[in-house]
C-alpha cells in the first residue's frame, strides 16, 4: 500500500559501498548485507518515518554506471529514470573518484540529490582524508559522513532528507564527467602513505599465483571440515536423540492407531522393519519424509551456508573467483561461477538461483547445467556416503572423483559444443572486513527459511508420488522397460532399475534400496554415480524449468542422462581393468 | 607522490608487467561492453595502477587502482596498455 502522502527515496550506490546496512539503519527493516558484488540484484523496500514524514526507501541494485553494462545496473538506470522525491547517493570513501562517476550520472539526471559519504573510518584508516564541506559545496547538494555498520552519521542524514537538492548539471560526456570528477578530487581528498597491514598483506598473498592457490586449497579443505564437524554434531548430538525421545513415541501411536499395516498406513507411517520404524527406511511421511530432510539434511545445509555466509562476508569469494578463473574460462564460464557452484553443494536450488548472477543465457545454461548433473547437494552426499561409506573411504573418493572428472569434462564438452564464448572476469576485490554478526545471522536465516519453504514441501510431494508410482505399477513397468540398459550398459542387476529410477524423485530413498540390493562394492559405485548424476531432486528440477524455460531444461536433462550413462560405463570398466 | 615518477618508454601489456610494478595505462581496449564496465570500475587512460599478481595458465590479474583491488580476465589484460614508472622513492631498483 503506498500512502498518497508517502514520498519517495531512493538508495543508490555502487557494489559494496554499504549501501544495504544503509538501508537498515534508515528502516529498521534488516535487509540482506553482503560483501560480494551481485547478491543485492533484487531490490529492497522499506519504510523510514521521521517527524511526520513519511518515506517509502528503495534500494536500487548496486551499480557502477547508469550506462548499464550488466542487469542490476539496467534495473537501476530503470529506477532512477522513473524518478523519485530524493535519492541519497552512497559514496565509498575509500574510493570516491570512482564513486562520483555514478554520483555526476544521478545529478545529471535532475534528481533531488544527498551523499552520504560513508566508511569515513575505514577512509581515515586508510589515510585518506576527505574535507566533506568543501565536498558539499563543489557538489552543491549535502554531504553527510557516515559510517553505516556503526550508525554514525545516520540520524543527521535524516535530518537533512529535506535538504535534497537537483543540481543544474550540464549532460556531460564520459571525459567532460571524468575530467570534472579530477578537479573535485585535486581539491577535497588528501592521501596520506600508510604501511601496509597485516590484512593488506592477506589480501595480496589470497591472489598471488602461489599464495593464493595454497590459501584457496586451505580454505576449502578448513571449511569442508568444519561442514563436516558440524553437521555431525548436531546430528549425533542434538537431533537424533530428541527424535528417538519424542518423535519416535507418536510414530509408533500413530502406527497403531492405523492398524499397523494397509495403505494409509503405507503412505503415513511407511513399511515396519523387525517391529520398529526405521526412519531412514519406512518411506512414510511421518517418517522418512520428515527425518531426512530435517535431521539427516538440515544439519549439513545448516552448517554449510553459516560457513559460506562467513567466507562471503569477509570478502573472500572474488577471491576464489580469481583462483578458479582460468579453470572456468575452459569450461565456458568465469570465475563468478565458482559462487553458485558452491551454493550447490549446500542445496542445488539455491545454487541454480543464484546462477542469475551470471551475464549470458549460455553461461546460465553451462553452470545450472553442471550444478544439477554433477554438483552433489549435502543431501545427496549424506546418501553417498552413507551408502558407499562402509566399503571405506577409496570408493567415496572414486564417487567425488568421478563427479568431479565430470564436472570438469562435461563442463568442457559443453563449452565446446554451444555456440558462444567465455565471458572475461572483470570483478572488484572488496577489502577484507570482519563479518557483521546480525547481518550474517540473518543471511542464514533467510537461507535456511528458503531451504524449508522451497525443498520440504517438495520432499513431501515427492514420498506422495513415489508412492502412488509404486502402488499402481509404474516403477515395475518402467523398471522392466529399462533393465536391459542397466544391466547390458551398467553391469547392474535388474532389481538396480527401480531405485535408480526412484532417484527422479528422491535419491535418498533411492539410495536405501540400493543398499538392500546385495551389490558388489564396484556395483555400488556404479550404481551410486549413475544416481548421483541423473535427475536432480523434484525441487532442482522444478527450479531448472523454471530458470531455464521447457527447451534448455529439456536439453538440460538430456544431457544429464546421456552423462550420467557415460560415467557409469566408464567407471564400470575402470574399476574393472584396475581390480 | 606523482612528482617523484618519472614515464619510462615501451608500452607493455597489463599480462606482461612484472607482480609488484607500478605502470600508467597508455591504451584502454577498443569501445565495447567490457571496456565501459572497466571504465565504470574506474580504469582508463592515464590512471596509475600496480600489479598485484597474475594467475597461471592464462589466469585473471589482479591491479591495485586508488586503494582498491580489481581483478580482470586475462585476454583483456593483454589488451590494456600500460607504461611502467619507476617509483624514485621506492626501495626496488
Amino acid at each position: 500500500m503506498t500512502d498518497r502522502a508517502e514520498k519517495k527515496l531512493l538508495l543508490v550506490g555502487n557494489p559494496n559501498v554499504g549501501k544495504s546496512a544503509l538501508f537498515t539503519r534508515l528502516t529498521g527493516v534488516h535487509a540482506l548485507s553482503s560483501n560480494y558484488p551481485g547478491t543485492t540484484v533484487g531490490f529492497l523496500e522499506g519504510r523510514l518515518v521521521r517527524g511526520g514524514e513519511a518515506w517509502r526507501v528503495i534500494d536500487v541494485p548496486g551499480a557502477y554506471t547508469l550506462s548499464p553494462t550488466n542487469e542490476a545496473e539496467e534495473v537501476a538506470d530503470r529506477m532512477i529514470g522513473e524518478g523519485a522525491d530524493a535519492a541519497v547517493v552512497v559514496l565509498d570513501a575509500t574510493a570516491l573518484e570512482r564513486n562520483l562517476y555514478l554520483a555526476f550520472q544521478v545529478l545529471e539526471r535532475g534528481m533531488p540529490v544527498l551523499f552520504a559519504l560513508n566508511m569515513v573510518d575505514e577512509a581515515r584508516h586508510k589515510g585518506v582524508e576527505i574535507d566533506f564541506r568543501l565536498l558539499e559545496e563543489l557538489l552543491g547538494a549535502p554531504v553527510v559522513p557516515t559510517v553505516a555498520v556503526s550508525g554514525e552519521g545516520i540520524s543527521s542524514l535524516i535530518d537533512r532528507l529535506s535538504e535534497a537538492s537537483v543540481v543544474n548539471s550540464p549532460a556531460r560526456t564520459r571525459e567532460e564527467r571524468w575530467a570534472a570528477i579530477g578537479s573535485v578530487i585535486e581539491k577535497v581528498q588528501r592521501v596520506t602513505h600508510r604501511h601496509h597491514t597485516l590484512l593488506d598483506k592477506l589480501e595480496d598473498a589470497s591472489v598471488d599465483s602461489f599464495w593464493g592457490l595454497l590459501i584457496g586449497i586451505a580454505v576449502i579443505a578448513a571449511s569442508l571440515a568444519a561442514i563436516r564437524f558440524a553437521g555431525e554434531g548436531i546430528i549425533d548430538g542434538i537431533l537424533d536423540p530428541l527424535v528417538e525421545r519424542f518423535w519416535r513415541p507418536v510414530v509408533e501411536q500413530a502406527s497403531s492407531a492405523l492398524g499397523g499395516g494397509g495403505v494409509a498406513h503405507d503412505i503415513i507411517v511407511g513399511r515396519i522393519f523387525d517391529g520398529a520404524v526405521d526412519f531412514e527406511q519406512s518411506f512414510g511421511l511421518i517418517t522418512t519424509g520428515l527425518y531426512v530432510p530435517i535431521v539427516m539434511v538440515l544439519p549439513y545445509v545448516l552448517s554449510f551456508y553459516a560457513v559460506l555466509s562467513l567466507l562471503e562476508d569477509f570478502g573472500y569469494l572474488p577471491r576464489l573467483a580469481v583462483i578458479f578463473d582460468a579453470l572456468l574460462h575452459r569450461m565456458g564460464l568465469h570465475g563468478f561461477a565458482i559462487v553458485p557452484s558452491l551454493l550447490g553443494l549446500g542445496c542445488n536450488v539455491p545454487g541454480i538461483l543464484a546462477t542469475r548472477v551470471l551475464d549470458s543465457k549460455r553461461e546460465r545454461f553451462i553452470a545450472a547445467t553442471l550444478i544439477s548433473v554433477a554438483i552433489p547437494c549435502a543431501g545427496l552426499q549424506a546418501m553417498i556416503i552413507g551408502a558407499v561409506g562402509d566399503l571405506g573411504m577409496k570408493w567415496v573418493a572414486v564417487v567425488y572423483g568421478t563427479l568431479l572428472g565430470a564436472w570438469l569434462i562435461l563442463g568442457r564438452i559443453l563449452h565446446s559444443l554451444l555456440p558462444g564464448f567465455s565471458p572475461e572476469l572483470i570483478v572488484e576485490i572488496p577489502p577484507y572486513r570482519m563479518p557483521a554478526l546480525s547481518a550474517m545471522g540473518l543471511k542464514l536465516w533467510m537461507r535456511i527459511k528458503g531451504f524449508f519453504m522451497e525443498a520440504v514441501p517438495l520432499v513431501l510431494f515427492g514420498i506422495i508420488f513415489v508412492s502412488a508410482l509404486d502402488a499402481l505399477g509404474i516403477t515395475a513397468f518402467l523398471s522392466r522397460l529399462l533393465a536391459p540398459v542397466f544391466s547390458g550398459l551398467l553391469g547392474l542387476p535388474a532389481e538396480a532399475a527401480a531405485p535408480i529410477l526412484l532417484g527422479i524423485l528422491r535419491k535418498d530413498v533411492a539410495m536405501g534400496m540400493l543398499a538392500s540390493l546385495g551389490l558388489s562394492p564396484s556395483q555400488l559405485v556404479v550404481a551410486t554415480v549413475a544416481l548421483a548424476m541423473t535427475f536432480p531432486c523434484i525441487a532442482t528440477f522444478i527450479v531448472l524449468w523454471r530458470e531455464l524455460g521447457g527447451r534448455r531444461m529439456a536439453a538440460s536433462l538430456g544431457i544429464m542422462i546421456v552423462s550420467a550413462l557415460a560415467a557409469g560405463v566408464t567407471v564400470r570398466f575402470l574399476l574393472a581393468f584396475s581390480l | 607522490m606523482n612528482q617523484a615518477v618519472k614515464t619510462k618508454a615501451c608500452p607493455l601489456s597489463l599480462k606482461d608487467l612484472p607482480n609488484g610494478a607500478l605502470a600508467r595505462i597508455v591504451q584502454m581496449p577498443e569501445k565495447d561492453g567490457c571496456a565501459d564496465r572497466l571504465e565504470a570500475l574506474g580504469l582508463r587512460a592515464g590512471k596509475v595502477v600496480e600489479k598485484i599478481s597474475g594467475m597461471p595458465f592464462h589466469g585473471p590479474v589482479t591491479l591495485q587502482l586508488d586503494g582498491r583491488q580489481i581483478a580482470i580476465g586475462w585476454k583483456i589484460s593483454s589488451s590494456i596498455m600500460v607504461a611502467p614508472i619507476k617509483n624514485r622513492g621506492g626501495e626496488d631498483d
